[in-house]
């Protein structure tokens, strides 16, 4: 069975760190600074906890009860100390404010060279897509393995090392958020408006991403994964992921597989008869359909065709007509090989 | 504390009046406060047993017994039934008008028959939110955001009216409590000497009567969006679905007070009478409820850092969540502080009492990292998120509940609970609880995401251990059940007043009697003035 989105146990991605009491790697240039503010908020509440919890434990062993007779200590308050406890912890948070305020608009403000690069999210996958380089969105195979299945590739964002990037996001349903743990970046990625985020990677390696605003079903899959790459090695490596046409000696149904897995098809239409949220693809081609109005018609080049770009106008009965049309992001050519590949799933 | 006497034959409330009818058409605070009392509790076994389901799917990476949808169905439920049909009215709704005529010296709340309807209210939306489990279920999350909410097709306005509906009963509990305040405290009852439990029940309700409606006109406004396709919150309609996110926590963040701040009154008054003290700074702790009553106002923003609004906003919002932790410093350290000088006794309620204390510190200063602004962006939606609140609901709010529980449950029932089974409890909640949420601190900085039914196998190893934390946890709860059950059938009949405490609850029978109090007391001295306190050694 098929996926567009990834689980988990797919992506491949080696372990953040060695123990899972670490700190993440610091991967980017914000990781670094953030992790030091972590460690400071750290002390101070390690400190404040042996504090408060020490003076509780002492006390409670101190005046347990000992005897009917006690008499207790007719304290009431003590002014001094109130306003030394209030005042203490008040110049320790304004610090760390401050501190988080800086780093937050260091965070929010992108350098003016940086990469342009534009994330798009739907439910539940990642597109990648590079302003600069013409072509498809930029996938990966899973874990190192060289020759995948083109349908089990993996949403991927090629970063140059040591250069800033800077995402801009936007979603096509509901919101989601784009979350790079190792990089501690994240900002939700809204439908009907543009987010940026930005970072300069620090080092190179593999990463996961997250989805992490609950966006139904498959949010726990909708992963994706940033690769960092020396500079000298970064356009070429984006040029050939986002590499899209017939290649030398492929079937147009091979071709038409790899789109379906670029396209997120597998989300809604399996391939082995499971229903989902669309109708699977098997046997699909040639069948005569029930449509919501009541008619029929037989699933031929013409309706496949059509349900590509104008998904909603004929809507096989039982479905809801929930599919986004793939009008101009589709070539001629490649619904051409998405037809065959349906055609092939007999 | 008054010159009131109980030489009672009348029965008690319990006893008064016979049969069912007699008890649900009751406009007796104490008897409504008891059926508010097993339908919360009702509520929290149910979303309690679901979350156990939660953490043992979590039990390993992939999928186990649940699918992703009913994954998703099962956290929605967990949160939207613990939030709105326990935490909520339990302490306030449950333990609150028990509790609140009796500590006042007063025969009942304000408006009786107000108070037997908010129940009814809030049967009815309880009703609503179970139905939405027959008509499909619902898969949003208990903060309903939109779009999503606006286009799932799962039943959202049942469920949105559900709350709707719970938001009145909410609404109208805390309005008669803040007139019962005003108006009904006996003679000699001041402001001053009114008690900390009050205090918080006064500055909950105040934030139940301000902040619910927002919440009502929001989820109605989702409701028109959804039947009328008017666009409000959908970009697809030409709506905004950030402004949700305001609407939204413009209400569930003061809600979040109004879930702790009755737990905070709970807890003076189980530290002051166990530990035979009076309470350190009672003017800061009560003045402190009424200053986080008003700053909780003006923090939603702080669960919006990385949502887009904008930078500025982000800025004002973290220095006024900062701003919101010296109030809740105080209390801590003043309840720290109470402990001084006592002599204290190690009975079930204090033990969840000093629970508390450990926990609810965690629980503030893990807010630290969330409410400032950058290491929030790492953490925000993440399992320390998670952690952070539990520990502030469960640990603050619900050990709290916990110990009130075994408190006022002889007041309530006239009956003792064994002693050895409730330290046990305590025991046991104690651990589960740090092993099931200390390590999901841990889980969020490693970046775990939240509401993932799957997830990378780097993370297997704590979710395990937060797993059989939640097991330990379960089994510490259904041992508190089974204690005040078997207190409840077997337990010797309770004296007036087990604890010796001074404030006027204990001044009447126990169980009180129907109208509470022969004639109404007269009080002279404070809630907190225990005969052991030794005021001459002050003057030397």
């Amino acid at each position: 069975m098929i996926a567009t989105f990834i689980p988990p146990d797919k992506l491949g991605t080696p372990p953040m760190s060695e123990s899972p009491w670490a700190l993440l790697p610091t991967a980017s240039n914000h990781a670094a600074a953030l992790d030091t503010l972590y460690v400071f908020i750290t002390i101070l509440c390690v400190i404040s906890m042996i504090l408060i919890i020490g003076a509780q434990l002492y006390f409670m062993v101190k005046y347990r009860k000992r005897s009917d007779n006690d008499r207790t200590n007719p304290i009431t308050h003590n002014t001094k100390l109130e306003i030394g406890w209030s005042v203490i912890p008040s110049l320790f948070l304004i610090v760390i404010f401050v501190w988080g305020e800086v780093q937050f608009m260091d965070m929010s403000s992108p350098p003016a060279n940086a990469i342009d690069v534009r994330i798009t999210g739907q439910k539940w996958q990642w597109t990648v897509a590079y302003p600069q380089f013409p072509g498809g969105p930029s996938l990966s195979c899973p874990g190192n393995a060289a020759d995948c299945e083109p349908t089990e590739k993996t949403p991927t964002l090629y970063v140059p090392l040591n250069e800033p990037v800077r995402l801009t996001m936007n979603s096509v349903d509901v919101i989601h958020s784009f979350y790079i743990p190792a990089f501690r970046v994240k900002k939700d990625v809204v439908p009907g408006r543009y987010s940026n985020l930005w970072f300069t990677a620090i080092e190179e390696g593999e990463f996961p991403v997250f989805c992490t605003e609950y966006c139904g079903d498959e949010h726990s899959s909708m992963l994706a994964k940033v690769i960092v790459l020396p500079k000298s090695e970064w356009a070429a490596t984006v040029k050939k992921a986002t590499e899209l046409k017939l290649e030398e000696g492929e079937t147009m149904a091979h071709y038409g597989e790899r789109l379906y897995g670029i396209n997120g098809c597998a989300a809604c239409h399996t391939l082995d008869g499971e229903t989902k949220v669309g109708p699977s693809f098997k046997g699909l081609y040639g069948r005569t359909e029930q449509l919501s109005d009541g008619s029929s018609l037989a699933a031929d080049d013409n309706y496949i065709r059509e349900s590509i770009l104008e998904p909603n106008a004929k809507v096989v009965a039982g479905y809801s007509p929930q599919m986004p049309s793939f009008q101009g992001k589709l070539k001629d050519e490649q619904i051409t090989a998405l037809i065959e590949f349906i055609k092939a799933q007999k | 504390m008054s010159n009131q006497t109980h030489d009672s034959v009348e029965p008690s409330y319990l006893v008064a009046k016979k049969g069912l009818l007699s008890w649900l058409i009751t406009v007796d605070h104490k008897r409504i406060g008891l059926m508010y009392l097993v339908a919360t509790l009702f509520f929290f076994m149910v979303a309690g047993l679901l979350a156990i389901l939660l953490r043992t799917e979590l039990f390993t990476p992939g999928q186990d017994f649940m699918s992703a949808q009913t994954y998703n169905q099962v956290f929605t439920l967990h949160g939207a039934i613990m939030v709105f049909l326990f935490i909520i009215p339990s302490v306030p709704a449950a333990m609150g008008n028990f509790l609140l005529p009796l500590m006042l010296g007063a025969r009942d709340v304000a408006f009786p028959k107000l108070n037997l309807l908010s129940f009814y209210i809030y049967c009815i939306a309880a009703v609503m939110l179970v139905l939405t489990l027959v008509m499909g279920s619902l898969d949003t999350g208990w903060t309903f955001y939109t779009p999503y909410s606006s286009t799932t097709g799962t039943a959202v306005i049942m469920a949105t009216l559900g709350v709707f509906i719970a938001g009145f009963s909410s609404i109208l509990t805390g309005l008669n409590f803040v007139v019962t305040v005003h108006k009904m405290r006996a003679p000699g009852v001041t402001w001053n000497r009114m008690p900390l439990m009050i205090w918080a029940i006064y500055a909950t309700a105040l934030i139940q009567v301000l902040a619910t409606p927002i919440l009502a006109i929001t989820l109605m406004l989702l409701c028109i969006e959804r039947v009328l396709s008017i666009g409000i919150f959908d970009p697809a309609l030409g709506g905004d679905p950030v402004l949700f996110q305001h609407f939204f926590w413009f209400y569930s963040h003061p809600a979040v007070y109004i879930m702790v701040l009755p737990g905070f009154g709970i807890v003076s008054e189980l530290i002051t009478v166990h530990s035979r003290k009076h309470i350190f700074g009672y003017r800061a702790i009560a003045l402190s409820s009424v200053a986080i009553a008003v700053i909780s106002f003006l923090v939603w923003g702080h669960h919006m850092f990385v949502s887009g609004q904008s930078e500025l906003a982000g800025v004002v919002f973290s220095f006024i969540t900062f701003a919101v932790a010296v109030p809740t410093a105080i209390k801590v350290l003043s309840w720290v502080a109470t402990l001084y000088g006592g002599s204290i006794r190690y009975t079930t309620p204090m033990w969840y009492a000093m629970i508390f204390l450990w926990t609810f510190t965690v629980g503030g200063l893990t807010g630290l990292y969330l409410s400032t602004l950058s290491t929030d962006v790492h953490l925000h939606d993440t399992y320390f998120v998670v952690a952070h609140f539990h520990y502030v609901m469960v640990g603050g709010t619900v050990i709290a509940f916990l110990g009130g529980l075994f408190h006022w449950f002889p007041k309530m029932f006239g009956r003792m609970y064994n002693e050895r089974a409730g330290a046990i409890s305590a025991l046991l909640v104690f651990i589960g609880f740090n092993v099931t949420f200390g390590t999901q601190f841990f889980l969020g900085h490693q970046g775990m995401p939240r509401r993932y039914y799957a997830y990378l196998p780097e993370y297997e190893y704590l979710h395990q251990i937060s797993t059989v934390g939640s097991w330990v946890l379960a089994a510490g709860l259904f041992l508190v059940l089974f204690t005040l059950l078997a207190g409840l059938k077997f337990g010797k009949h309770a004296p007036a007043n087990p604890w010796g405490g001074v404030s006027l609850e204990w001044h009447t029978a126990t169980p009180p009697i129907e109208h509470n109090f022969h004639h109404i007391p007269h009080v002279e001295s404070g809630p907190y003035d225990f005969p052991e306190i030794d005021w001459d050694s002050a003057k030397h």
